[in-house]
């Protein structure tokens, strides 16, 4: 359950967003997940419910938006969709494609008021 | 159907790649919704804020911090990782017994709860600190600055960060290593770096621990070690038994190498600009 502590993490987000830039309350967090990233949604999801209790997110809608994993070949080069990181290159068939993209986990927006 | 954004009929769900639960929006995008309508627009015009952060970014930063001290003090750190059981903490024992006189050893060790293997790994003669994670599934490298200065860790040694057992999620977790090592007990199972593939993709090394109980096995080791290199084709494996001492030569080799190289760099970054040492 490290969803817990990354949770905390979007709520660190937010109190430093809501000190630069003054706002009460949040209604919606868009939060970009790489389908990579060892993230569960459901477990996300309730991490964020119990951490955002008693903080301006309390209640706040969690959008959880998927970048899709993308690698690039190290033998071959060619780039293409990586849904799991042992998955073979479709051009030659090597393994241990590089990921590019669907890795990261980030706020990527706030609806706030 | 998401009775939110329209994108109830003819919405694809995604199955055995990775994305459960996900489903795609008109514009392409996949999202992943509570229940439907969880996310319904209100009434109110909204004011939106762009963010654009990364959730480790502050993980991150500690471990930068944390690497910046140790290639300051020229000290080799590594972060073990396995599944409970795997028998790290006798491995770091043997390991800082066979390293006795010859390198400083500390440890930090990460438990979810008890001192027991820091006072194992004090009982082998080393300088460990215990960290108690309580709910927590994984070391931090804001923990590990905390440990740091209170082990302070003599330069030019080598730091073992074994961090509690999990294969999951320290994967995510940078503590500021050199390297991570994930220790397999070859009484887990072949097939694990696919059943866990971004611990074998986030590691350098392998080291299959055990290996004493093989005769007793069906462990098909070329095949484990076949399905660690799919994840990572440059993953290093190492093979030990922490009980009868085979391998442990190798293992400690490997250490020694890597401290004496951390050791060095740090005295040519200290050296006068433009000397190569």
């Amino acid at each position: 359950m490290h969803e817990l502590s990354l949770a905390q993490s979007v709520i660190e987000i937010i109190e430093n967003a809501a000190a630069r830039d003054a706002f009460a309350r949040v209604r919606k967090v868009w939060l970009e997940v790489g389908l990579l990233s060892c993230v569960e949604p459901d477990a996300m999801r309730a991490s964020f419910e119990a951490v955002s209790r008693d903080t301006r997110a309390e209640g706040a809608v969690l959008e959880l938006v998927a970048v899709p994993g993308r690698g690039r070949c190290p033998s071959c080069g060619t780039l293409s969709a990586l849904a799991a990181r042992e998955d073979a290159c479709p051009s030659c068939g090597g393994y241990g494609l590089r990921p590019v993209a669907g890795t990261g986990l980030r706020v990527r927006e706030l609806e706030v008021e | 159907m998401c009775t939110t954004c329209g994108c109830g009929d003819g919405d694809t769900r995604i199955e055995g790649q990775g994305a459960e639960g996900w489903h795609r929006h008109a514009d392409g995008t996949l999202h992943h919704h509570a229940q439907p309508g969880a996310h319904a627009h209100g009434a109110t015009d909204p004011r939106r804020l762009r963010i654009e952060q990364d959730l480790l970014a502050a993980n991150d930063a500690h471990a930068a911090r944390n690497r910046a001290r140790f290639a300051h003090d020229g000290i080799f750190a590594l972060n073990l990782v396995s599944s409970p059981g795997s028998g790290k903490t006798t491995l770091l024992c043997r390991t800082i017994q066979a390293l006795r006189g010859l390198l400083p050893v500390s440890v930090i060790e990460g438990d979810q709860q008890t001192r027991r293997d820091a006072e194992r790994i004090r009982a082998a003669g080393a300088g460990a600190l215990q960290v108690n994670t309580g709910k927590g599934c994984h070391l931090d490298a804001h923990m590990v600055s905390h440990a740091i200065a209170q082990l302070d860790p003599a330069p030019g040694s080598l730091l073992l960060i074994e961090n509690v057992g999990n294969l999951v999620c320290p994967a995510a977790f940078d503590l500021g290593e050199a390297h991570k090592v994930v220790v397999l007990s070859i009484t887990e199972g072949e097939d694990k770096p696919l059943k866990y593939p971004d611990m074998f993709a986030a590691a350098d090394v392998m080291v299959l621990n055990k290996i004493d109980l093989a005769p007793h096995l069906s462990f098909d080791e070329a095949a484990c070690i076949g399905y660690a290199r799919r994840v990572n084709p440059q993953i290093r494996v190492l093979r030990t038994s922490a009980t009868t001492g085979a391998g442990i030569d190798a293992w400690v080799d490997w250490l020694a190498a890597g401290a004496r190289a951390a050791a060095r760099s740090a005295t040519q970054r200290a050296g006068p600009r433009g000397v190569v040492a």
